[in-house]
């Protein structure tokens, strides 16, 4: 009884902390899922006169991009960004950034979003639970967030992920 | 007579700022103890030097300074961050195992020895008649 009784509970251990070590701490379940996007009024980033709300996006499925010049990982999934943008409205979220870093960015980088907003202390990005630059929401027409993405936006992420739920929202809308 | 007036008031003002000051920072500072920073995710928002811990002490400080309580500060952090960031989970059903947990191996581990303790006290060989006659002949 007790030679079953040992393996088996090791074997249940060993399968126990397997599961623990597949998970990814770092993902967090974000509550703001199924939930309207927080509000906000920002200046833009290119144009400091004018201001955009996520009000104005209303009736559409958009994304929303946490990005900075100081994050690297912004850097690495630009490209991925890039192609996303051509399927799908992306709105840049300018985090703790200064616009003569931003700015320059994006013209050696190019600018794949229709515009960016430029939250120079963070408050909004506070709102919308971001922890690790870079952050990608899909909002869906009413405004709701449907989907969140923390860390580099990876190939596989976007197709899968993010462009059939775009897709979706956008036939099923 | 009317600028001693002045520096009177003036120091029972700054008296009392620092009065009032050294509360809310003991407050800010129980909270940030309580609340998870998720840049490093195993400091509190009081440990972390990360540029969002400190963001969040200051949300914090002026969320007290404006009059919320300590619950209203924690609600608008599960509501941004989830109920991850509390350092003292609520017990709920998703959180059950985690409260308990402890417990059941506890009791799991009391169990266990006593089972053993019990073998081993039946497995004393008990001695027969002679056998106990001899012994205690031998130890005269």
């Amino acid at each position: 009884m007790k030679t079953i009784w040992l393996p088996l509970g090791f074997i249940a251990l060993i399968g126990l902390l397997a599961a623990g070590l597949r998970l990814n701490p770092r993902e967090v379940p974000s509550p703001l899922i199924g939930k309207p996007a927080p509000h906000f009024e920002l200046p833009l980033l290119h144009e400091p006169d004018k201001r955009f709300t996520q009000r104005d996006m209303l009736g559409k499925v958009w994304v929303l991009n946490v990005w900075a010049s100081w994050c690297p990982p912004c850097l690495v999934e630009h490209p991925v960004v890039t192609e996303l943008a051509g399927s799908v409205p992306v709105i840049g979220l300018n985090y703790k950034d200064a616009r003569e870093d931003a700015l320059p960015w994006l013209k050696r980088n190019g600018d794949p979003y229709q515009f960016s907003v430029y939250d120079a202390a963070g408050r909004i990005a506070i709102d919308y639970g971001v922890y690790g630059v870079p952050e990608t929401y899909v909002i869906d027409q009413k405004g709701v967030i449907r989907y969140k993405h923390i860390g580099p936006l990876t190939r596989e992420v976007a197709q899968t992920r993010l462009r059939t739920l775009v897709k979706e929202l956008d036939g099923g809308g | 007579m009317a600028a001693a007036r002045v520096l009177l008031l003036w120091l029972a003002c700054v008296a009392a700022l620092a009065a009032e000051s050294p509360g809310l920072e003991k407050r800010t500072a129980a909270l940030a103890h309580e609340l998870r920073c998720l840049v490093c995710q195993n400091q509190t928002l009081a440990d972390s030097n990360a540029p969002l811990a400190v963001d969040l002490r200051n949300q914090i400080r002026e969320q007290l300074a404006a009059g919320k309580s300590e619950q209203d500060v924690l609600d608008f952090m599960v509501a941004r961050y989830g109920e991850f960031v509390l350092y003292r989970p609520p017990l709920r059903a998703a959180t059950l195992a985690l409260w308990i947990g402890p417990f059941v191996f506890l009791a799991l581990g009391v169990w266990l020895l006593a089972r053993r303790l019990a073998r081993r006290r039946a497995a004393e060989p008990e001695l027969s008649g002679a056998e106990r006659e001899r012994a205690a002949k031998l130890l005269e």
